[in-house]
Parts: structure tokens; sequence; C-alpha cells
């Protein structure tokens, strides 16, 4: 899995020296991005039923989070805009979230994406029925 | 994609009369067959399966706009239909507002990818707050077709 974690300055304060620590407030909240790309697995694509499991599972979180294919890059906790990503099997998507648990959401979303195709049928598995 | 690909205009209504959800799906449909956009004698099978598919999830995405649909083997291509009500439609929508733009959707059984083409289009510019409100202050067919036009030729309207 290809997940980049970058740590931006404050975040980077829990490491610098005792003087120049922050102490975790709402105004230093630890600020993490992650990424991950993900291929859409199920043969019928980003049709709307999946598209509201993602953002249902996307909005569990309250970091902030981008989906972007190779033209847009829409919010994904919105389900209009993710409706718009028109992403058809075998779409790689870019999944960037921004915030305190950024990890957790790109790992849970990871999974629904790639390891859950969204409870839908892979093409293989359509060939077998 | 564009609308023109695949709205079709002559199943415009700009006045719903339904005011409920099943009559406002099933007076879209039978504007299509109307037209003659489905196949024959299925008009009411359509309807009964745009509802099956609405009562498993909603697709009244909030702001006003419901985008029924079901993909159904009687359309060779994706097809829509587009109505409007003044007075609003209870869709069970995601935010619990009434709808007022409905966009019905028939996608062939067999091509998932035109459809998820036909939808970006749709959300593209139901996104967008002019687009709705100018479709929602649309009286007549023409009116709602010059706009779709308009913003085919102007997606950034």
């Amino acid at each position: 899995m290809k997940t980049h974690l970058y740590n931006n300055s404050t975040y980077a304060c829990n490491i610098s020296p005792v003087g120049l620590k922050v102490q975790p407030g709402e105004d230093t909240l630890e600020k993490v991005v992650c990424e991950t790309k993900v291929n859409i697995k199920n043969e019928d694509g980003l049709h709307m039923r999946p598209a509201m499991q993602f953002v249902d599972v996307a909005n569990r979180f309250e970091c902030d989070i981008t989906v972007s294919n190779n033209e847009n890059s829409v919010d994904g906790k919105s389900i209009m805009q993710m409706s718009m990503l028109a992403a058809t099997y075998g779409t790689k998507l870019k999944i960037r979230a921004e915030g305190a648990d950024a990890q957790q959401a790109v790992d849970a979303l990871r999974k629904l994406v790639e390891e859950e195709h969204f409870d839908e049928p892979t093409p293989n598995e359509q060939k077998k029925c | 994609m564009k609308f023109a690909d695949f709205v079709c205009f002559e199943a415009t209504i700009p006045k719903l009369k339904a005011s409920n959800r099943n009559s406002a799906i099933a007076e879209l449909t039978s504007a299509l067959n109307k037209a003659g956009r489905l196949g024959k004698g299925i008009c009411e099978e359509i309807t009964k399966a745009v509802i099956k598919r609405e009562k498993e999830a909603s697709t009244g995405m909030g702001k006003g706009v419901a985008v029924p649909h079901v993909k159904h083997e009687a359309v060779k291509d994706v097809v829509a239909a587009v109505g409007q009500s003044s007075a609003g439609i209870d869709f069970s929508s995601l935010d619990k507002k009434p709808v007022y733009s409905v966009i019905l959707l028939i996608s062939p059984a067999d091509n998932p990818d035109r459809h998820l083409q036909a939808m970006e289009s749709i959300f593209k510019h139901l996104q967008r707050d002019r687009f709705r409100k100018f479709l929602r202050q649309s009286q007549t067919a023409k009116e709602i077709k010059d706009l779709l036009r308009e913003a085919d030729e102007n997606p950034s309207l």
C-alpha cells in the first residue's frame, strides 16, 4: 500500500525540544496528511450506491477528504461531488486526507474500495455465476 | 457526455402533477414511453423497478434535486427525462427537504460506464447553485431545454 505520511510543523513539534513543544489544544490540532491510491474493483464502478457508502465512511472522520482522478478533485464527503468522478471499473483514484484522524480515514476508505469493493461483484466473480 | 446526448426533451414535464415520489416517477416514465424511448408495454415495469431502487436508498441528493434511476434492458442507451414541481415532492431526501427538480435516468443493463458518464454530467451541473436555481425557475419545456443546452455549451453556467 502506498501511503505517505507527511507531518507539518505543528505535528512535528511533538518531537522537537521540550521548550518548543506545543500542547495539543483546539488551535494546535495535529495536522496529518495521508494519501493513498486506490483502484475501483467492482464491475459497475462508483455509481450512486457505492458513492454513498464512500461518503458515509468519509463522514465518520473529522479530517478533510479529497478524492481525485486525473481531471477533478472533489470533496470525499459530498455525494454529488463524488458522483461527478464517474469512476468506472479500473479507474485509479487518489484519496487525500488532512487532519488528526487522516490515517484512519485513508485506511478505512482504502479497505472499502479495494478489499470490500463496496460488497459488489468484480468482473471475475460475475463470470463464475 | 452532454445533456443533449441523453436527455429526451420531448419527455420534459415542466409542471409535474404528482405530489408524491411514486407518481412523479410514473409521470416521467410514461412521458419517456410516449416519446417512444422505452420498449413496448414495458413502461409500468420500469416504473416499478425505479420505485424499487428508490426504496433501497433515496436518490434525493439534497438541495431540492432527485435523480431516480434504474438499469433496464429495455433501453439500448442512457435516456433521461426532466420534471419540475413548484410545490415540491417528498423524496425522503438526504437533507429531508422537498424535491423540486427530478431527473429520471434509465440506463442499459450492460453498460455501467455509460451510466456513470450520464451521472457525471447530471451532477456536474446539479451541484452548481446557479444551475439549480435556473432549473427551478423554468416554467416551460422550452425553457428547460434552452437551459440544458446552454449548460452543455457553457459548463460554468
